[in-house]
Formats: structure tokens, C-alpha cells, sequence
């Protein structure tokens, strides 16, 4: 009988390790190791010169100051060469006068695509969909989104979801739906009896003793 | 190379990271500050000094060798 060999690839999962790599890049040789400290927002799009990604390229470049401000850096990444990479942002500058201002990963062998789970053969068995992980200081996953080839991504959503992340480890609450800096934030909920009724005494705003709600 | 053009010169961001490491700069994260390059960036590229001979770390400092002090000036 013939032996079937399957490989499984482990995905990355949230609240696990950024998987580790070193790859060529718009800005020389990178090593996830490089952006320890910082946070970092991996990005991957379809293919280079095609119209979505170029509008998420601009979409992107537009929020990286206000991403600086909150010490989070971006890179980018497709199956495409740095060659390709590099032709393509002088364009988008020359076209436009948007300058591209973080590095793009070269992943012509897939390796850091397949580490990261970017390539949905149901999508394209060639190209990567267009997914966003944001990695933390310790290079801990915190969010990961996947959005389909045809779909540009929320830059606002981008920029809410880290301001919800670095509200969360600051003040060690959570962001009801829909929550923006400034709003209320989720006090979280009590784990005995004893400490659910203290906590309807403890000047929050509560509709019950498990959502109850204060100012970070 | 990022630092290193392939005629052997010091692009703008090598310049910038060969000057620091002259000064006396021998953390990544002073010479990002003082160059103004992201630390990701100060970080590949003094990897790539070394490679090049033109710096040599110890235990995560910095510090020029001959041929890097040469190539600044």
C-alpha cells in the first residue's frame, strides 16, 4: 500500500511568535529580529502595478506618519521581485507624488508567505491575499486580518485596531465594538462572586456586573 | 546592499551610520537617534557594515575598523 505523505503548516495564531525570518527587501536585507521593540504592522498585497494594491500602497503611506506616532513601523510583502518593488513605488511617486516610505519584502521563494499563511490557493495559488498581522514589541501576533484579492483594506481600522492594542497593555482593559481613543473602555469582568458584587460598588458604569465600563 | 553601493561607496543611510560610529556612537539605538534612521534600518545596516569589514560589534556596540574610519574620511 502506498504511503501518503501530507505536510501540515502550522499557521501563525494570535498571542504566539511572529514566525522569524530574514528576507530581501526595498530596504536591504531585514530580519523580523530588526523590529524587536517596535511594533509592526506585515502587510502582504497581490502583485505589484496592479490598481487595489496601488490604492492601498497611498492608503498606506498616508497613515504611516500617524503609525510612527504610536511606534509602530510598516513592511510590506508579495511574491514579486525587489526589482518589480522598486520600479513599481518610483511610479506611484512619479504618478502620483506619494513616496513610499517603508520597506516591501521580495518573497520570490514564498518562504516568508508560507510562514505566514499568505497565500489562500482558493484565492490564488500564486499570489498572496491581502493579509495584516500586527505584531507587538515582543514580536508577539496581536491581530490578524485576511482580506480577499478584490477588497482594499481600512487604513482607519488599521490605525483603530493598534490604538486598541496599545490601550489594552496600558491600562489592562478591553475596547467594547466599534470603540475609538477617547471612549469608554471595558473594565474586565469579574472572575468569583465576591469580586462581582464589589464591583457594582466601585463607581464604574455598569449595565451589569459583567459590562461594566470606565474612562482609560 | 543597503549601506554599500556596489561601486563600494556609502549610500546616504551608510554615510549617516559611519559618521555616528565615528563620532564615538556605538548603540544602535544612539546612532538611530542621532541619524534619524528607524532602528530596523540602523540595525540590518550595521549588520551589513560588518559584513563588509568596515565595523566590528562586541556583545551588541559598535565600532569602525581601519577600512571603515578610511571610507569616511
Amino acid at each position: 500500500m502506498e504511503e501518503v505523505k501530507e505536510q501540515v503548516i502550522s499557521l501563525p495564531r494570535l498571542g504566539e511568535p511572529a514566525p522569524t525570518f530574514e528576507a530581501i527587501t526595498t530596504h536591504g536585507m531585514l530580519k523580523l529580529g530588526d523590529f524587536k521593540g517596535s511594533w509592526l504592522i506585515l502587510f502582504s498585497h497581490p502583485a505589484d502595478f496592479t490598481p487595489v494594491c496601488t490604492t492601498e500602497f497611498i492608503a498606506f503611506a498616508e497613515i504611516y506618519p500617524e503609525l510612527q506616532k504610536r511606534g509602530v513601523e510598516l513592511l510590506g510583502l508579495s511574491v514579486d521581485s525587489v526589482s518589480s518593488h522598486i520600479a513599481w513605488v518610483r511610479n506611484i511617486e512619479e504618478k502620483t507624488g506619494i513616496k513610499i516610505p517603508f520597506p516591501i519584502i521580495a518573497d520570490l521563494s514564498k518562504e516568508v508567505s508560507l510562514a505566514y499563511g499568505m497565500i489562500h490557493p482558493g484565492q490564488s495559488k500564486t499570489e498572496t491575499v491581502r493579509c495584516v498581522f500586527v505584531i507587538d514589541p515582543n514580536q508577539i501576533i496581536r491581530t490578524i486580518l485576511y482580506y480577499p484579492l478584490t477588497t482594499g483594506r481600512n487604513m482607519d481600522e488599521i490605525v483603530r485596531i493598534v490604538d486598541a492594542l496599545q490601550t489594552r497593555d496600558k491600562y489592562t482593559v478591553a475596547t467594547p465594538a466599534n470603540w475609538r481613543p477617547g471612549d469608554m473602555v471595558i473594565v474586565p469582568a469579574p472572575n468569583t462572586q465576591e469580586m462581582a458584587e464589589e464591583r457594582l460598588k466601585q463607581g464604574y458604569e455598569c449595565v451589569d456586573w459583567y459590562l461594566c465600563k470606565k474612562k482609560p | 546592499m543597503a549601506c554599500i553601493s556596489p561601486d563600494g561607496k556609502p549610500t546616504e543611510s551608510g554615510t549617516k551610520m559611519l559618521r555616528a560610529l565615528k563620532s564615538g556612537l556605538r548603540a544602535p539605538e544612539e546612532i538611530a537617534k542621532s541619524s534619524g534612521l528607524p532602528l530596523f534600518r540602523v540595525r540590518s545596516g550595521l549588520r551589513e557594515l560588518v559584513q563588509a569589514s568596515l565595523a566590528i560589534e562586541k556583545d551588541g556596540r559598535y565600532e569602525l575598523t581601519e577600512n571603515g574610519a578610511k571610507l569616511i574620511g
